[in-house]
């Protein structure tokens, strides 16, 4: 049976691991190399990094990264962040990326999607989706959750599946930097709106957010964190005892 | 050495990372004569596989490539590049493979129940129906990542391990020298890692 993933996603800006609360207030944790190979050797089953470099300097340095990450750490590698045309494609595909992530790229530009599903791959191209609760409707916002586009979401994510994106990263900027449980609301709407695999972002804060992601979203395969992992306040591998505990299935 | 054949499809630092990780030489090519000269051959893949074996075949790696599998030589196709191995796809069309194993590659969709997700895409367990010395140190049971909307279907006699999505799905298979894997031993961890082991210690 399919196990249900559990993600670790890195945000890098100039060579370090940085995790804001609410996107702002970013600090220091980690090197990514060294954070991406601990993951890997104590259970994560895939790894997302974010550049949220703005500069090119950055973004030479992300790529070194990714390349030296891509050498040593053998699990599934997720890359996103600055992502806006299929040459920002080949440049992480060609470091060891195995998926990208458009974001505020796949806004922008409308082809972006369907032209890189076809270069590349449908199981290539994970639409991440950062969303949040505007007037009682889900809300697509872009340039990492500043902006309100003002676009529907559950909508816009199947368009974008429909376009040719092959799994869905969804990141409630409500439930995001909490710590009170993923969101359960948002996440089922989505779920029950595509049949590619939905990772669900924003929220976890203790092993249980885990446990009740899974049992009240079937449709949800693999939830996501960052500093709750980053920081030790749960561990993967108690994380997978608890779920294996749960009957949720799981690798260990 | 190994070959890792490169026919234009798919990105191979990871395969190549993997390789170099284990303690193994591995060389990138599209050269026929490092086909010859390799110890085993790794023909990877990604994509869709008419587009594939056109490539392979105007690459001019796919007659050198049979020769080598009939010589003997230890040879391992990788999700995309095991389905190649086999007889025929029917993927968007219907297209010959290499014919190296008898058997041929249609839609998951036609034998797993309706509400799964496509591609299955994660990691599921391996269970073992024939023996294969790629799995000399792997337990049944062990995890390993899949991406695939098609399987392989053939006779039960070549398929080494299999894979539950809501129904049995080929996993890995053998003819001889031909080893095939439906996952991605360099996407798998340590249990990637040692099939990989493995395969580079079997014998030609």
């Amino acid at each position: 049976m399919i196990t249900k993933r559990i993600i670790p996603c890195l945000d890098v800006k100039d060579g370090r691991v940085v995790k804001g609360v609410n996107f702002k207030g970013l600090n220091d944790v980690n090197s990514p190399v060294e954070l991406a190979k601990y993951y890997s050797s104590n259970g994560a089953d895939e790894l997302v990094f974010y550049d949220i470099t703005a500069s090119s300097d950055g973004r030479k340095i992300f790529t070194d990264i990714l390349r030296e990450t891509a050498r040593n750490v053998f699990i599934p590698l997720t890359v996103g962040g600055g992502i806006s045309s299929v040459n920002d494609f080949e440049r992480v595909l060609s470091c060891g990326a195995d998926k990208v992530s458009v974001n505020t790229g796949a806004i922008m530009n409308p082809s972006l999607i369907p032209e890189a599903a076809k270069l590349y791959g449908s199981q290539c191209v994970v639409i991440s989706a950062d969303v949040k609760r505007v007037d009682g409707e889900f809300h697509v916002f872009a340039r990492g959750g500043r902006d309100d586009t003002g676009i529907e979401a559950v909508g816009w994510i199947r368009r974008c599946v429909d376009a040719g994106a092959g799994e869905v990263v969804l990141n409630s900027i409500d439930t995001d930097g909490v710590k009170q449980g993923f969101d359960i609301d948002m996440l089922k709407a989505v779920c029950g709106a595509v049949n590619v695999p939905v990772i669900a972002s924003g929220g976890a804060g203790k092993i249980d957010d885990f446990i009740t992601l899974f049992r009240e979203v079937p449709g949800a395969d693999a939830g996501l964190a960052a500093s709750i992992f980053h920081f030790g306040e749960v561990s993967i591998a108690d994380l997978k005892a608890a779920m294996n505990e749960a009957n949720i299935p799981v690798r260990i | 050495m190994i070959a890792i054949v490169n026919y234009g499809v798919g990105n191979l630092f990871s395969l190549a990372s993997s390789l170099s990780a284990i303690g193994q030489t591995a060389v990138v090519t599209s050269n026929p004569d490092d086909l010859a000269k390799a110890d085993r051959i790794i023909l990877p893949g990604v994509g869709a596989f008419g587009d594939a074996a056109q490539k392979l075949s105007s690459s001019g790696l796919a007659k050198p490539l049979i020769s080598e599998a009939h010589n003997g030589k230890p040879i391992l196709g990788i999700c995309l590049g095991m389905q190649l191995l086999f007889t025929k796809s029917y993927e968007f069309g219907e297209f010959d493979g290499l014919n190296l194993i008898p058997g041929e590659v249609r839609p998951i969709r036609d034998v797993i129940p309706g509400g799964l997700k496509i591609p299955q895409m994660g990691w599921n367990a391996l269970h073992f129906t024939n023996p294969s010395g790629i799995y000399a140190t792997t337990h049944e049971g062990e995890y390993v990542y899949f991406v695939h909307s098609y399987a392989a279907f053939c006779p039960p006699e070549y398929i080494t391990a299999t894979t539950n999505y809501g129904a049995d799905l080929t996993a890995s298979v053998q003819n001889g020298n031909i080893y095939g894997v439906q996952y991605h031993p360099e996407k798998s961890g340590n249990a990637g890692l040692e099939i990989l082991r493995s395969f580079c210690g079997v014998k030609a």
